[in-house]
């Protein structure tokens, strides 16, 4: 009976992370319909959904199977560059956007689960400080790979030319006439057509809930914790450490590609640099604050942390100031027994149950 | 609460759990000349020790004799660097960890080794993983087979938490378990794996005398339930003396003696061993 009550009581906080992100959909969509929400706004309705997806994507890396990887933005950039290629070269061919969107972010997830799976298998032997070195400098080649990457489209179909020495140009792809530069090196992509779109990045949101809560609550997902807690008991009941790992971290990449696609579908034009470290760290910010394997935190902490910098914009030099001190009280809310105590005794609902 | 810390045993779990096994007196597990070295060092050294296909053996010696190496051997921990391991007549010496568990060796661990985040019954579940399967796909998708093998999984982490009438703490997080407790779940996460062999790290760490007078039973009936074969390191010579059919002595990595309880105790290399030179064991 108390194992149902459990069950009963985890899953209702899975439902409520449905029932959250749906209802905050719903009033969003209301709002601008309404004319409530000023340009600015607008256009973080899609990049706050793709850090979310990112956030929730890297939980699993670091929360979940508790692993520090510091390159999760180079498997978001896999996902956008494939996406702008997808996207662009099928133009001509599937004209309806919302399913040209749906293709550009399955090539992308795609994309970036080849890319998981391939520094998956030197990576995951490593553990701890190691992995999280390992991951950072993946992440910069890859960055760095994309900077010379030069592609194009025509009739003819996709050309790609990498630019290592950076003797090549356009030019160089030879193009026909008609055929457009779809990714210019350095430049990046240039002139994509935007059909990213706010109802998609909330159903990437829940596609990526679903996937996530489902997977830990799976023989699959029971490996991994077993992993993270300890791995020598894992490995002696029989659990293959390097497969169950390999399993979790490729998820975690195909999301992020699939966030990535999203991203880089939303601007009319997108660099590899934006992919940096940096954004890894800010992802890696959004998990930590959100709390590590708290699903519903890290979408908290992503949508509060991407737009409040925005937000506070009209403070000018003091919106970083006031951007760290909200850091720092989120750290003390989420981790400080004392306010942790305050908000059980301001918040009652949560303590109910836990009696017993 | 108080019920469960007298750790009773049902008296015999449902069938579900029992394996079918011959019973005969063919050793299940023999090491023939097994070593390791480590840089020079013999840690263990010309172990060749067998064990009958249901039998209790012990391993018994003073601190740093090497028990817990040849743990480590057997479950491949480490890579012997001489001799051959043969589990019911398959040569595992050069096997993995992973497949040496799924070809039926279980351990627990003299430091308890749990996981502690999880609940008890997931513990035991993840105990399950190779006996009970369905892919990753099916899981997350939640197809039928998700549900029929959760199910299958549930009962069977029941059966087996039922061997220490532990069903009541199934929810509860393992890490908060009170310390005799968590050692019995390690034993009940052994078990799931469906060993033929199964590898106690002093079990009795730790334990009181009545505490201890109630695990040797329950280590009897496992053996007599499961059919299995159980070596144990103990120094703990009232639990060992008590139950073990068969004793080896270890020594500076060397098998000092091997034979029943009085061959044992009256074996003055033994005797030199603890009481002699050394004021440890």
């Amino acid at each position: 009976m108390k194992l149902l009550r459990n069950l009963d009581k985890s899953s209702r906080r899975n439902y409520f992370s449905y029932v959250l992100v749906t209802a905050a959909f719903l009033i969003v969509t209301f709002m601008n319909q309404g004319g409530m929400l000023n340009k600015k706004m607008q256009g973080l309705l899609v990049p706050v959904c793709c850090y979310i997806v990112m956030a929730l994507s890297l939980n699993l890396t670091v929360g979940i199977m508790g692993e520090l990887s510091l390159g999760h933005a180079g498997f978001m950039s896999l996902g956008a560059f494939t996406g702008v290629v997808v996207s662009q070269s099928l133009m001509g061919v599937i004209p309806n956007e919302p399913l040209r969107l749906l293709i550009a972010i399955l090539c992308g997830a795609a994309v970036a689960a080849v890319g998981g799976f391939l520094i998956g298998l030197p990576v995951l032997r490593l553990r701890g400080d190691y992995l999280a070195i390992v991951t950072l400098a993946f992440g910069e080649i890859i960055m760095d790979i994309i900077n010379c990457l030069i592609v194009g489209h025509d009739e003819k179909g996709v050309h790609i030319i990498f630019n290592f020495k950076g003797d090549k140009s356009i030019a160089d792809l030879n193009l026909l006439e008609g055929g457009t530069a779809i990714i210019k090196g350095a430049q990046g992509a240039v002139g994509t057509k935007s059909i990213s779109t706010f109802t998609g990045g909330f159903i990437l949101i829940l596609i990526t809930l679903f996937i996530i809560i489902n997977f830990v609550r799976s023989r699959t997902g029971r490996a991994v914790l077993a992993i993270r807690d300890n791995r020598i008991a894992a490995e002696s009941v029989g659990v293959d450490v390097m497969k169950y790992k390999m399993i979790a971290f490729v998820i975690s990449t195909t999301l992020a590609g699939a966030a990535g696609a999203l991203y880089g579908l939303n601007f009319t034009g997108i660099t590899a640099a934006k992919f940096n470290f940096n954004t890894s760290i800010l992802v890696l910010v959004f998990v930590v604050l959100g709390g590590l394997g708290n699903l519903l935190g890290s979408i908290i902490a992503a949508t509060v942390l991407y737009i409040l910098p925005e937000a506070l914009r009209q403070f000018a030099d003091y919106r970083m100031l006031i951007y760290a001190v909200v850091l720092i009280l989120v750290m003390l809310a989420t981790n400080n027994p004392k306010v942790k105590n305050l908000f059980a005794k301001i918040i009652p609902v949560r303590r109910k149950g836990k009696g017993d | 609460m108080k019920e469960f810390e007298k750790g009773k045993m049902v008296p015999v779990p449902s069938h579900s759990i029992i394996p079918e096994r011959d019973i005969g007196k063919t050793p299940v597990l023999e090491c023939v000349h097994l070593g390791i070295e480590f840089g020079g060092l013999k840690a263990v050294d010309d172990f060749n020790f067998t064990i009958g296909k249901t039998e209790i053996a012990g391993l018994i010696g003073p601190n740093g004799a090497g028990k817990t190496t040849v743990f480590n051997l057997l479950t491949k921990v480490y890579n012997p660097t001489h001799g051959t391991i043969m589990l019911d007549g398959d040569d595992i010496t050069q096997k993995t960890t992973v497949q040496v568990s799924k070809m039926g060796v279980a351990r627990t661990f003299q430091n308890i080794r749990l996981f502690s985040d999880l609940s008890v019954e997931d513990n035991v579940r993840v105990g399950l993983h190779n006996q009970v399967k369905y892919t990753p796909f099916a899981g997350v998708l939640r197809l039928p087979s998700f549900w029929k093998k959760e199910k299958e999984f549930h009962e069977r982490a029941m059966d087996l938490l039922s061997i220490f009438d532990m069903q009541d703490m199934a929810a509860t997080k393992a890490g908060s378990l009170p310390y005799g407790a968590q050692r019995r779940l390690e034993i009940v996460r052994a078990l799931a794996t469906n060993p033929k062999l199964l590898l106690l790290d002093e079990p009795a760490a730790g334990m009181n005398p009545n505490e201890t007078g109630e695990l040797m039973e329950n280590i009897v009936k496992i053996r007599d339930t499961f059919q299995i074969a159980v070596l144990l390191i103990e120094h703990d010579m009232k639990l060992v003396m008590g139950i073990c059919e068969g004793i080896c002595v270890l020594n500076f990595g060397r098998i000092i003696a091997k034979g029943t309880a009085e061959q044992i105790q009256s074996n003055p290399e033994v005797i030199k061993a603890y009481l002699g030179n050394s004021k440890e064991g």
